[in-house]
């Protein structure tokens, strides 16, 4: 694999978590625990629409074969989706939600942070401005997170099943294939381990604040960033695709 | 789901730097962060501010619209007190 293909590839993935995560937090509209909330979500939903379509554009620029974002979005299929098992998991209740929202941008945001000094001009600009945004849903989320953690049993009890429940899938965020270690040699991406010892301290931080328990690092899923999908991944792409797929180059 | 809705919070938005804050509506909130991140996220969205302040709504002391008469009306037949009577050169703006 060339510097560039690794440079497409990873891109992709970025696009791929972004749009996979907007598909879940817009699932929200109409069901929001308050209407407030709901708002919130979406307004998270379209930050996230508008950073994967940053990044896939400029997958697609990179790779000269003339395709545009939407065919990068609405046209590949599951098995070429490489965004992390983690976002794919159904919504469950608000606090699993919000559980897995802090758990992704806790490490979305030191992602962006590493990449915002890459070589690849183009990409350390998208990573720039998506950092802005995702500093913002950290703290909502983070928010949320000790109000229900150290809230009511009930509210300290789902939130603590759904931190449980989601742990199995912070793995593989840290997991370098290939791609990974091409973009931090070539391009000066994100050094995994150390990354994974900085989302350690915040989430330990976070979750002490909480008063939550944090799960020990048992047996952990993987396989997203390379295509191998959970069961959940098909129905969100159906959904999100099905206008394109039905009416091919439909826009306005 | 609680039964109780949260308290009602005033929402005040600085447009830009050097004008002052201005109502721009309200929002519910569990409490005061919760009431900037509900603020932030339904008012600014469309690059509507600089600076927010919230308030709750039972903070704010209010007149009685009954009292309107006694309160305002004595003003409305002062037209000396407002400005009127001079004359604006053409190349001041914004008066």
């Amino acid at each position: 694999m060339t510097k560039e293909q690794a440079l497409i590839t990873y891109a992709t993935r970025m696009g791929d978590n972004a749009i996979v995560m907007a598909q879940r937090l817009s699932e929200w509209v109409g069901h929001g625990p308050e209407l407030e909330e709901e708002m919130a979500m979406a307004n998270f939903a379209l930050d996230y629409v508008g950073q994967a379509r940053m990044f896939f554009s400029y997958a697609g620029e990179l790779d000269g074969n003339g395709r545009n974002e939407d065919e990068i979005c609405f046209l590949r299929d599951g098995w070429d989706y490489g965004n992390v098992l983690l976002l794919e998991q159904p919504n469950g209740d608000f606090g699993e939600t919000i559980a897995r929202l802090v758990l992704f941008e806790t490490f979305y945001s030191l992602q962006l942070e590493a990449l915002a000094s890459s070589p690849a001009r183009k990409l350390a600009e998208i990573a720039a401005c998506a950092i802005r945004e995702s500093t913002y849903h950290i703290r909502h989320a983070s928010h949320w997170l000790i109000r229900l953690g150290d809230g009511t049993d009930e509210s300290h009890r789902r939130v603590q099943h759904a931190i449980d429940r989601l742990w199995t899938y912070t793995g593989e965020l840290f997991e370098a294939d290939q791609v990974d270690r091409i973009m931090q040699a070539e391009w000066e991406g994100p050094d995994l381990t150390a990354l994974r010892e900085q989302w350690h301290r915040q989430i330990d931080a976070l979750l002490s604040k909480a008063t939550l328990q944090k799960p020990a690092d048992g047996w952990m899923d993987s396989g997203g960033k390379q295509g191998h999908h959970s069961e959940h991944l098909g129905y969100i792409l159906a959904e999100m695709q099905s206008l394109q797929r039905t009416y091919p180059g439909a826009n306005w | 789901m609680s039964k109780t809705d949260w308290p009602l919070y005033e929402v005040f938005i600085r447009a830009r730097s050097g004008l002052s804050h201005r109502h721009f509506g309200s929002i519910h909130a569990a409490d005061e962060t919760m009431a900037l991140d509900h603020a932030r996220d339904l008012y600014t969205r469309r690059n509507e501010g600089v600076s927010i302040w919230v308030v709750k709504s039972t903070e704010i002391v209010a007149s009685d619209p009954a009292d309107s008469d006694s309160l305002f009306e004595p003003a409305a037949d002062k037209i000396y007190r407002h400005p009127t009577f001079y004359k604006i050169p053409d190349d001041v703006e914004n008066i």
